[in-house]
């Protein structure tokens, strides 16, 4: 295959059946066990952990895995084969239904706020260049395979701009500070709400996950209805006071 | 309970108090009993001396996230006077606490009775002067100061300065040298973070100071890096004063070198000679003056190297696994799965591989050693690798300054280990 260096398999418990004589599972390629292990990282960094802020040490890891595998993956020109395969449409599967889990209705739809699936655009646009021709977003190599699962769900959203580079991902997590209150509410009509609906639909939606959070900034309906909608005085002056000092 | 998950476990300079941190943000102290020359048989044993809630939950509205109140470390200051101090800390803000004791009362005021009701001034006929009476031992832990809104990312390290005057506190990104009398500032000596956050490929996993130089300083990284700074060459140690990396190992190379390279603790030895660093599956000691690799590397569970994949999957290999040194920094301890705990004399070179558990261990038993079996033949006793517990790690244990007792903290159980006694 490739000479560089020596590779290990990274799925275990597979040298057991390496000695049997039926062989009745073939040991899965070197290729499928490393696009599998792409595909669950990028899982990985998609999912989202509810309240608390994800662990940044383990994001960085898991990035780093992903370009790795990536530059292999370049290197050794599997990336162009990807396209022409249909593997792994079973992990697929399995992948788009948690990454559902992972997005409001309204993100589906707009396709806003989703850390790449297919992600990396930066080393790879040449590649994907002759795909290019409808959509205006640049095209990763699993954008075949992103773009099925799409339009197994919203064929008009195909050409929505949700393939955020990985490198976004970090933006996210790093524009979490109390510096970007605008780009917080950049997307926000503001004509719409003021910021009491806004900032007490947060922070009665608290039990909800982090992605649904979201959904605040597009049901006004939901918020006016909530009973805890009702703002206390002091959070409110609590909150003021965080907006003012940052 | 899961707020009952142990998260820290440190012994203060003497050995005579223990403190346990948990995951809803409680502090627990434990007192060593005083030897009695009647109770030989019973050496000091640790019971409960003071618990109190050093955190509470918060919620970042801007975020809109929680930060979580568990106790990522507790660190202690040396004793000055009759009163203890500790820091403790959770990801985002540290906090002094002070413990003291209060074992008498005053007794006999004027202007007020026993139940401290104001008296009638004029029902006052003579004055006595208020006594000071013995009463039952009260200990009572007060917030001295409060270190907020210094990180961004989240605290994973605190250290205290051989000065005694000031401490550190280490984020993912960041490192602010902080003064124990000011709380409303703090110097940034280290920042990581690149000017685009999109280049981040590293990150801090934990700080210490010197035990002797208060001017020197080792942090660890994500790439299984040492850096050693001296605060004395500039404000902001970016240029560090020694970096230590072992070369890679081209026949262990796997998508997951760089993920079981990654630090999780480091620790200068008591005489400040070498760094000991745990990385996924090893424990290895630096020489100070030799920076291209360690002097010694031990093994803690090398039989997971072929299991890493499905470590990954699970994220078990992101556990972080701290490590001690004993008094003497002759041996030294980390934690593994299955509530096993390794310990490694550097002297002779023998390792021993312990349980803390309680249906393996009556109270004043002596442990067993436990052995993992690779393959092959399973013998008795030996446990296989793929019956090994991975949900119950030993994270977080502790080595008394001078004794051979230590304290592992298994889940939301602290468990104590003495020598045996003759």
């Amino acid at each position: 295959m490739f000479v560089r260096g020596l590779k290990r398999k990274c799925f275990d418990g597979e040298e057991d059946i390496e000695g049997t004589l039926a062989g009745i599972k073939a040991i899965p390629s070197y290729n499928l066990q490393r696009q599998s292990l792409l595909d669950m990282s990028l899982v990985k960094l998609q999912l989202c952990h509810m309240l608390v802020e994800p662990n940044l040490c383990r994001s960085v890891l898991i990035a780093n895995t992903v370009r790795q595998i990536q530059e292999e993956m370049t290197q050794d020109g599997t990336w162009q084969m990807i396209n022409t395969q249909s593997t792994g449409q079973a992990s697929l599967d399995r992948l788009v239904s948690t990454d559902i889990l992972c997005r409001s209705s309204r993100e589906q739809a707009e396709g806003k706020h989703v850390p790449g699936y297919s992600t990396f655009n930066k080393d790879f646009e040449g590649n994907q260049a002759q795909d290019n021709s409808e959509t205006a977003s640049s095209v990763q190599a699993p954008r075949n395979l992103q773009s099925n699962a799409w339009e197994m769900e919203n064929p008009q959203e195909n050409k929505g701009n949700f393939q955020k580079s990985l490198d976004q991902i970090f933006e996210t997590l790093e524009n979490k500070s109390p510096n970007s209150v605008e780009d917080l509410f950049s997307e926000v009509d503001n004509s719409y709400y003021d910021l009491d609906t806004m900032l007490t639909g947060m922070m009665s939606n608290t039990k909800m996950g982090h992605c649904d959070g979201l959904e605040t900034f597009s049901s006004p309906a939901t918020t006016a209805s909530n009973s805890n909608c009702k703002s206390d005085l002091n959070e409110l002056d609590h909150i003021v006071e965080i907006l003012v000092e940052s | 309970l899961p707020a009952d998950i142990i998260s820290t476990v440190e012994f203060n300079h003497t050995g005579e108090l223990l403190a346990t941190g948990d995951k809803g943000g409680r502090v627990v102290i434990f007192q060593r009993e005083q030897e009695s020359k009647h109770q030989s048989h019973r050496r000091g044993e640790y019971n409960v001396y003071s618990t109190f809630q050093s955190h509470e939950p918060e919620f970042d509205y801007l975020k809109s996230l929680e930060i979580e109140e568990k106790i990522n470390k507790i660190r202690w200051l040396p004793q000055q006077n009759a009163a203890y101090f500790l820091l403790s800390t959770n990801d985002k803000t540290v906090k002094l606490w002070k413990v003291s004791e209060r074992d008498k009362r005053p007794e006999g005021y004027n202007l007020k009775d026993e139940d401290g009701r104001l008296r009638d001034p004029s029902m006052i006929t003579m004055l006595r002067v208020p006594v000071l009476r013995p009463m039952d031992l009260m200990v009572e832990a007060t917030p001295r100061r409060v270190f907020a809104n210094a990180h961004t990312y989240h605290i994973n390290s605190i250290s205290v300065n051989s000065d005694y005057e000031t401490y550190m506190s280490a984020d993912d990104l960041r490192i602010n040298l902080w003064n124990f009398e000011i709380t409303n500032q703090s110097f940034n000596i280290v920042d990581i973070k690149p000017a685009n956050m999109e280049e981040l490929t590293e990150v801090i996993t934990a700080a210490e100071f010197h035990p002797h130089h208060c001017n020197t300083f080792v942090y660890s990284s994500s790439k299984g890096t040492i850096r050693l700074c001296d605060m004395r060459t500039a404000a902001l140690c970016d240029r560090h004063a020694k970096f230590f990396e072992e070369p890679e190992d081209p026949s262990n190379r796997s998508f997951f070198s760089e993920i079981i390279s990654s630090i999780s603790d480091v620790k200068f030895s008591h005489s400040g000679r070498y760094i000991m660093t745990r990385d996924y599956l090893t424990v290895k000691v630096w020489d100070l003056n030799m920076e291209n690799r360690p002097i010694e590397t031990y093994q803690v569970h090398d039989y997971l190297r072929s299991k890493l994949c499905s470590l990954y999957e699970n994220d078990c290999i992101f556990d972080k696994f701290e490590c001690v040194w004993n008094g003497s920094d002759s041996v030294i301890m980390s934690g593994s799965y299955n509530n096993f705990f390794r310990m490694f004399d550097r002297n002779t070179k023998r390792d021993v591989t312990l349980e803390a558990s309680r249906e393996n261990s009556k109270p004043r038993a002596v442990l067993k050693p436990r052995k993992v079996c690779v393959g092959g033949k399973r013998r008795k006793d030996e446990i296989s690798v793929d019956s090994l517990d991975f949900s119950k790690k030993i994270l977080h244990t502790a080595w008394h300054p001078s004794e051979n007792i230590i304290a592992v903290a298994a889940t939301n159980n602290l468990y104590i280990f003495q020598d045996k006694v003759n």
